[in-house]
């Protein structure tokens, strides 16, 4: 009965966090509306990004080849080969999906430390990759995709990109799926093995658990959502250019992720949008706006380790999935 | 010119990088060896080097060859003092866990970084050289002072050599390497050895910056190159072994050195860490160090 009421309650609160952000769209002037659809694709982003490092564990300096990976799947096919919007972003899906099976087969023969390098190094290897291949991918400078490319008809409807509020709602209906997807997972038997490979991954594999298998399941799911993100802001933002595959990407998912609270399901949310205010603020006032995440990350890290809802849950909410 | 002496160039280039190379990465294996810490900071300790090797020469307006050998003095003490008050503020009250830590210097790196750009500007500056001698080769002249660095890293390194072998210093760091907890257990105060040793690995990387400082500018942006080629060096030559560093810091440099005279620098780049990510995968012990106890 009380793990029926704490379901009750935790879908309640996740279903609350929706209903807010959906009404926030009538109140909020047209900058912070912008503001909050980019926060709500970083938040997908940092959302997968924390299945793999909040509740598996694995600690990865390389989850914006991912991202990139579902932003050049779906922007450079909408670009070179005119493919329509919902085909472009299947296919960044597909990239992600893809890049996260190689990258997960290969990487998790590692732990620890290596792991971390590992996923780094791979990053690097993508990054410089959007930079050799400029001929396609016009490098830092990056592409715009022109108007016509982001407008599509889905079951007789048409939808235009450039329109703010239609932007919103589609970002917001990938948030809500990708709560929807990592609620059920946490909650479900294959979180709970998950967070005991993060634990113990030993004695997890010693209870008769395949630990490989399901880290690369983490990996994959993690991966893939982080892409979705990519191919949204792609298609969405009708921008792409090679710092969204820089190591300052990877890192900054893992700030918004800490701040937030790894291992909670709306701590990814609550992270990107305190910290994305965060950094724009400080970037009005300076070009080393960058020094705000180099001091948040130690300060985390030095005194706040848990997080926000990782605190609040620890405290006072202990039925937070 | 002919390809005999294009390569003895290219030689030449890739000796050069693979000093400065050896330096910066043997203080990330030293940090990594000792204290089981992956110091992603470790290239803004080589930018701040290089960037207060500028600020000493330039401030003081004195002869280029004084003006450079303060700097070769002061810059490193000025960085193993940075580095000292990074151990102690942040990393020695995170219990060295793999995970804090390594997310504590990456902040680490853009608090460094960033202050730099607050205070140095965004501009690239030279530092002059402490002196002009050009050597004529039959077929091109080539700068003395590569040369030199080349020299002055073979000293640092045997006298490295010397500390870490034959002196009781040396044998209490290869101790907390080898088994921390025994070496407390028979009194070695670990906590002040882990201390030392960040801030020597951070002045090896500043004695390297200093040194190549007159031939490369000091920029804010300078510290990701040697970070991600220290990290290839480090993981090539087996995390923790100093020796294997050595080797590997010279295949690296001098392939380095010579295939980005030869083909796109880019591509260099991508092909050798692609590798590298391969052989820590496959190979965690590195190519040339022992296997993990």
């Amino acid at each position: 009965m009380r793990g029926q009421t704490h379901f009750f309650k935790a879908a309640g609160l996740h279903a609350a966090a929706i209903l807010l952000l959906f009404g926030l769209q009538f109140v909020v002037p047209d900058y912070h509306h912008l503001v909050l659809t980019r926060v709500m694709v970083l938040a997908v982003f940092a959302m997968g990004y924390n299945l793999l490092f909040g509740y598996t564990g694995l600690l990865s300096l390389g989850h914006a080849m991912f991202f990139a990976a579902g932003l050049y799947g779906a922007g450079l096919t909408a670009f070179h080969l005119g493919w329509s919007v919902p085909a472009a972003f299947l296919a960044g899906i597909g990239c992600g999906f893809a890049a996260s099976v190689v990258i997960g087969l290969i990487s998790l023969r590692t732990t620890g430390v290596a792991f971390m390098i590992v996923t780094m190094m791979f990053a690097q290897v993508a990054y410089l990759a959007s930079l050799y291949f400029t001929t396609y991918t016009r490098g830092e400078e990056g592409l715009v995709l022109p108007q016509a490319a982001r407008r599509f008809d889905l079951f007789g409807a048409g939808f235009d990109l450039t329109n703010p509020t239609v932007r919103y709602n589609i970002a917001l209906a990938l948030l809500a799926l990708t709560m929807l997807i990592v609620f059920a997972i946490v909650r479900g038997p294959i979180g709970r093995t998950l967070i005991a490979i993060r634990e113990n991954e030993p004695r997890t594999l010693m209870l008769g658990y395949d630990t490989f298998r399901l880290k690369l399941t983490a990996l994959i799911v993690s991966g893939t959502l982080s892409a979705m993100a990519g191919a949204a802001y792609a298609l969405l933002f009708g921008y792409i250019g090679s710092s969204f595959a820089s190591i300052q990407y990877s890192i900054e998912t893992l700030l918004f992720t800490l701040l937030g609270g790894a291992g909670t399901v709306l701590g990814p949310l609550i992270g990107t949008l305190a910290m994305f205010y965060m950094i724009d603020i400080a970037s009005e006032y300076t070009a080393a706006y960058l020094l705000v995440t180099g001091v948040m990350l130690i300060l985390l890290v030095l005194f706040f380790p848990k997080g926000i809802l990782g605190t609040i849950r620890e405290r006072w909410m202990s039925w937070l999935p | 010119m002919d390809f005999g002496p294009f390569l003895f160039l290219a030689t030449l280039e890739g000796l050069l990088q693979a000093a400065v190379l050896t330096l910066t990465a043997l203080g990330l294996s030293l940090v990594f060896g000792v204290m089981r810490v992956v110091n992603v900071a470790h290239g803004e300790f080589y930018m701040l080097g290089a960037v207060t090797a500028w600020f000493v020469a330039s401030l003081l307006s004195l002869h280029p060859a004084i003006g450079f050998g303060l700097a070769l003095i002061i810059s490193p003490l000025f960085v193993g003092l940075v580095a000292l008050a990074c151990e102690r503020l942040i990393l020695s009250r995170l219990n060295y866990n793999p995970d804090s830590t390594i997310v504590a210097t990456i902040g680490m790196l853009y608090v460094i970084q960033q202050t730099v750009l607050l205070t140095y500007g965004p501009d690239a500056r030279p530092v002059a050289a402490p002196f002009y001698y050009r050597i004529q080769f039959p077929w091109f002249g080539y700068s003395g002072y590569n040369l030199f660095v080349i020299a002055a890293t073979a000293v640092v390194l045997a006298i490295c050599w010397y500390i870490l072998t034959k002196t009781r210093i040396g044998l209490i760091m290869r101790a907390t390497q080898f088994d921390s907890e025994t070496a407390q257990a028979f009194g070695i105060p670990i906590h002040r050895v882990y201390a030392l040793v960040f801030a020597a690995g951070a002045m090896l990387a500043a004695i390297a910056a200093v040194l190549i400082v007159p031939i490369r500018q000091a920029h804010y942006l300078m510290g990701l190159d040697p970070l991600l080629l220290s990290f290839i060096v480090v993981i090539i030559g087996g995390l923790g072994s100093l020796r294997g560093t050595v080797v590997a810091a010279l295949i690296i440099g001098l392939s380095d050195g010579i295939i980005s005279v030869f083909f796109s620098p880019t591509l260099a780049k991508m092909i050798s860490t692609l590798l590298v990510a391969l052989v820590l995968v496959f190979k965690p012990e590195g190519l040339f160090g022992a296997k993990p106890r």
